[in-house]
């Protein structure tokens, strides 16, 4: 592989939800990649201190929803000093094009990083159509 | 030249200045109070990846930094009487043949070294890497912890 290229830090994106949050605290945006192949959707988003029983993936008529919830690292008696990053939860909505299979979603959660496959459904996939010289 | 008042506005009679002066003060005092809860927001940044947040109780030192899709092997942490040093590389997921919809994780190297607070124990330094998030535990020399004095 050639050489990567070098991290550059970004301010973590803070989400604007549009209902106004029962618990306080600031809510990011997952950076996301969205691939396609002709059976499934794949989504990878960053999703750092996210456990696998704080995260909740629901999808409903075409709308996916990503939310996790962090807890702060920091035991109750430390005292910060220096502070880069926020610390909160994410959360992030897409609208999905396709018609996925409900029964088939696989959604893994490792190093902090969600993977999630969204199998297409059978109709939603493209069908090669011959055509028939007359 | 005689100053004159065309109009009896309150804002120019004496009782109402102090009136003014109260409302100035309380306005400082919800912008002051304001900056202290900025506070908790990320501050400065050094501009060089990851952005570290580091904290401190009586026994350690603590450096943070989110660091998602990162492998315990690639990751390298150094440190010496005078910094600590943390470098890798977040290696890309999948091939580049696929078509991209959306692309806005960050693979790539990094290195960032940071001066470390005074005397560490250098032998006891621990790191984890838990959901993405590196830890590292820096534990304060013996020499140089906060040590109670009982008053005789």
């Amino acid at each position: 592989m050639s050489e990567s290229k070098e991290m550059q830090v970004r301010n973590k994106q803070e989400a604007a939800s549009a209902a106004e949050q029962t618990k306080p605290g600031v809510i990011f945006t997952p950076a996301v990649d969205i691939f396609e192949t002709e059976e499934s959707i794949f989504l990878i988003g960053d999703m750092p201190g996210v456990k696998n029983e704080d995260l909740t993936i629901d999808l409903r008529d075409n709308t996916l929803t990503l939310s996790g919830d962090v807890s702060l690292p920091e035991a109750d008696d430390e005292k910060v000093l220096l502070y880069e990053y926020g610390i909160g939860r994410y959360y992030r909505q897409f609208t999905l094009s396709e018609v996925v299979d409900q029964e088939k979603i696989d959604a893994t959660l490792k190093n902090g990083v969600l993977h999630l496959t969204l199998p297409k459904a059978e109709r939603a996939r493209p069908r090669q159509i011959e055509v028939k010289a007359q | 030249m005689i100053a004159r008042r065309f109009f009896n506005t309150p804002a120019f009679g004496w009782k109402s200045s102090f009136s003014e002066l109260e409302r100035i003060r309380q306005e400082m005092e919800r912008l002051s109070k304001g900056v202290e809860e900025e506070e908790a927001r990320p501050g400065r940044m050094a501009g060089v990846f990851p952005a570290l947040n580091l904290s401190e109780n009586k026994e350690n030192y603590y450096v943070r930094a989110e660091l998602p899709g990162l492998e315990t092997e690639d990751l390298s942490i150094q440190a010496d009487g005078k910094s600590l040093s943390i470098s890798g590389e977040i290696k890309p997921q999948p091939g580049e043949t696929v078509k991209y919809h959306r692309r806005e994780r960050q693979t790539g190297k990094f290195s960032r070294i940071i001066d470390l607070p005074d005397a560490i124990d250098l032998d006891k330094i621990v790191a984890g890497l838990n959901n993405g998030i590196l830890t590292v535990t820096l534990p304060k020399s013996e020499t140089h912890k906060p040590r109670q004095i009982t008053v005789s």
